[in-house]
């Protein structure tokens, strides 16, 4: 099989990819729009339009540009780059539950970050430098542990249940141990929330949503041959080992980093990549594709968040376990009915 | 490989329990003392003994009957539960990481008692009982009949499974607990998993329904014994497999949701304690759940000491302690030769 026969696609489905590509670019934007409408004052999407612009009352645009916009742009950055952690992993892994939240790496970002706060810095790169740093160590803790014994099956994954379990309980201590506001303050944003997120976030957020793009869209290539078996990948002139290892640190820095300004915002990084595997009917695992499917989950279970319970705003993460655990709960019960 | 490491465990000689059995029963004892004993403030001996047989209502009579007896009287209850619960759960699925907290029975339990809180203002502790076994029971049924429960579905699934239902329902429990500020205070401790809080009362009920489950466990004791020889044996034995299946699904509901209604989701107890245990006697499960049920609240008293004195005054969850000590075991299981991810335990 040669490299073109993998990448050359049939002209039906490539008219059906691009029919998807517009559609979820639209309701993308309609998400961003009722983002920026919605809340406890509502605001009329002409009005929207208009503050965006610079014009209209400056009380709207206050609330739109200066308190809603970053929320919908960081939300939509957010959750493609939980996606695109999530596809990378997922490759390496061979794993469709290969995420980073399921393998324990979410947890141990979380717990970087703790100690940061803890620590009595709350500053962007501390928190992020934190979640960074405890995201490295879980995941060369976890691949360490099914080193000698092959991460084959589910091995990795349960491995990777226990140690969420373990850096869940080492994160419940930390914030008992923590006198009380700043155990409150850390209790929300455990949960993953984009509640607090404002627009110092936006230029480590946005850096990062650019590098790390470029990073995976320049990975893509191999990682797609890798995808086909590590034997044929290597005859085509990829060097497995160095891939994985630069993959895997690029997805952790992507995770960690909207860890340390959202917090653990779970399945999504579990999700998105298969969702958009369906929905654009991919072979290889489709990153852009994927991007796209964060961004609209996130930004679709944020608005849930926000506005279900209105006027308390339920944290981002709940939402998104809930949507994520069950779409986990239907994937399982399907291949169990394949398997009959 | 495997049948000759079996074979050969097999021809090792098991400590008879007339040796154990003692042994085992004084190291309870000495948990329940120490549990009774030791906290923020340690009593003497002779102090406990007056508040017990004689309390003349002194501080430190208040504080046994108030606090320490309830709280011990609750780690006992839903140490024995979880424990026995675990070494069901793990013949019934054959499953060897089957486990009330990773299956998902726990947070169907607590997701019913934030229902019941929330939703309709229940304060009593009799009722939030009720809840918490109908939330055991939902739970539990969605787990098997998801994760494919009894069609040769692999362990490393229906551990997913449970897994992924639990968190859908810790979600919804944590977002009923955010939304009611009154409520997420009440539920803030529960949710960790903790023995204290309770009344006398409440311990001493708990007690009593689990020990109606395990009544219930030693009723379909012979059966569960034949069904971990493998379905087709038990049949051609004849054992009653629809009836031993059916017992044991009650005998996990009544005793999880007891336990968690008591003391909240408490993981790894069902999970550490009966392969502890299956390393010391061997896979006789009628053993297996006799001392699980001396060995589980041990395990849980112990903890709950420990998490009392480390970080003191504060005191760290039991649940905390427990998924601290269980999480290695996990690994430890996965990462050795017996327990084959995707197969049937060999």
């Amino acid at each position: 099989m040669s490299i073109a026969s993998v990448i050359a696609v049939p002209f039906a489905t490539r008219r059906r990819r691009r029919i998807i590509w517009i559609a979820s670019s639209f309701v993308l934007l309609a998400l961003a729009i009722a983002g920026l409408s919605l809340g406890d004052a509502a605001i009329p999407v002409p009005d929207v339009f208009a503050a965006l612009f610079g014009r209209g009352e400056a009380g709207t645009r206050l609330i739109v540009v200066g308190w809603r916009l970053p929320r919908v742009v960081l939300g939509a950055a957010i959750g493609a780059m939980l996606a695109l952690s999530g596809a990378l992993f997922q490759v390496i892994t061979r794993n469709p539950l290969g995420s980073p939240d399921i393998l324990g790496f979410s947890a141990g970002a979380y717990t970087g970050a703790l100690l940061v706060i803890i620590g009595g810095s709350v500053s962007t790169v501390a928190l992020t430098a934190g979640a960074v740093g405890g995201g490295i160590a879980s995941a060369a803790l976890v691949f360490a542990l099914v080193a000698w014994r092959g991460a084959g099956g589910t091995r990795l994954i349960i491995v990777g249940i226990a140690l969420t379990a373990m850096l869940g309980a080492v994160n419940t201590m930390i914030e008992l141990a923590a006198d009380d506001v700043v155990a409150h303050t850390a209790a929300i944003w455990g949960a993953g929330s984009l509640n607090g997120i404002d627009g110092r976030w936006m230029p480590l957020i946005l850096i990062t949503f650019v590098l790390g793009g470029l990073a995976v869209a320049a990975l893509a290539p191999g990682l797609t041959l890798y995808e086909l078996g590590e034997d044929r990948a290597t005859s085509l002139g990829v060097r497995p080992v160095r891939l994985r290892i630069t993959a895997m640190l690029v997805g952790v820095v992507l995770l960690a980093v909207t860890i340390a300004a959202a917090g653990p915002i779970a399945f999504v990084a579990l999700a998105a990549p298969q969702i958009a595997r369906r929905v654009w009917r991919s072979g290889p695992m489709p990153f852009a594709a994927s991007a796209m499917t964060g961004a609209v989950l996130l930004m679709f279970s944020d608005l849930l968040a926000a506005r279900l319970f209105a006027p308390t705003m339920l944290p981002t993460g709940l939402v998104t376990i809930g949507i994520g655990g069950l779409y986990l709960a239907w994937m399982l019960s399907a291949a169990n009915r394949r398997r009959r | 490989m495997t049948t000759l490491a079996t074979g050969g465990r097999r021809r090792l000689r098991r400590p008879p329990d007339a040796v154990v059995l003692p042994i085992v029963v004084i190291l309870l004892l000495t948990a329940v003392a120490v549990s009774i004993a030791v906290g923020p403030r340690t009593l003497t001996f002779d102090e406990l003994f007056v508040a017990l047989t004689a309390p003349t209502g002194t501080e430190t009579d208040l504080i046994v009957r108030d606090v320490r007896l309830p709280r011990t009287f609750i780690g006992i209850a839903a140490g024995s539960a979880l424990a026995v619960a675990g070494v069901i759960m793990q013949t019934l699925t054959r499953n060897p990481l089957a486990e009330p907290g990773l299956l998902g029975v726990n947070a169907g339990a607590s997701l019913a008692v934030a229902i019941a809180i929330v939703v309709f203002r229940i304060g009593d502790f009799g009722a939030t009982m009720w809840f918490a076994f109908l939330g055991a029971a939902l739970a539990s049924a969605l787990v098997a009949v998801i994760g494919g429960v009894g069609r040769g579905a692999s362990i490393g699934r229906l551990t997913l499974t449970g897994v992924a239902i639990g968190a859908v329902l810790s979600a919804a429990t944590a977002a009923l607990s955010l939304i009611d500020p009154h409520a997420y205070q009440s539920m803030r401790l529960w949710g960790a998993g903790a023995l204290g809080g309770r009344s006398l009362d409440a311990a001493v009920l708990t007690l009593a329904v689990v020990a109606v489950g395990l009544v219930l466990v030693v009723l379909i004791a012979p059966g569960l014994g034949l069904l971990a020889l493998g379905e087709d044996t038990a049949r051609a034995l004849g054992g009653r497999v629809g009836a031993a299946r059916l017992g044991g699904f009650l005998a996990i509901v009544v005793l999880c949701g007891a336990a968690t209604a008591a003391a909240g989701p408490i993981a790894f107890v069902g999970l550490l304690v009966p392969h502890a245990l299956r390393a010391v006697f061997g896979p006789d499960t009628r053993r297996l759940l006799v001392y699980s049920a001396l060995a589980g609240p041990i395990l849980l008293l112990l903890a709950d000491v420990l998490g009392a004195l480390l970080i003191a005054p504060r005191s760290i969850p039991v649940g905390v302690m427990t998924a601290f000590l269980g999480a290695p075991v996990l690994v430890a299981l996965v990462l050795s030769r017996r327990v084959q991810a995707d197969g049937a335990p060999s």
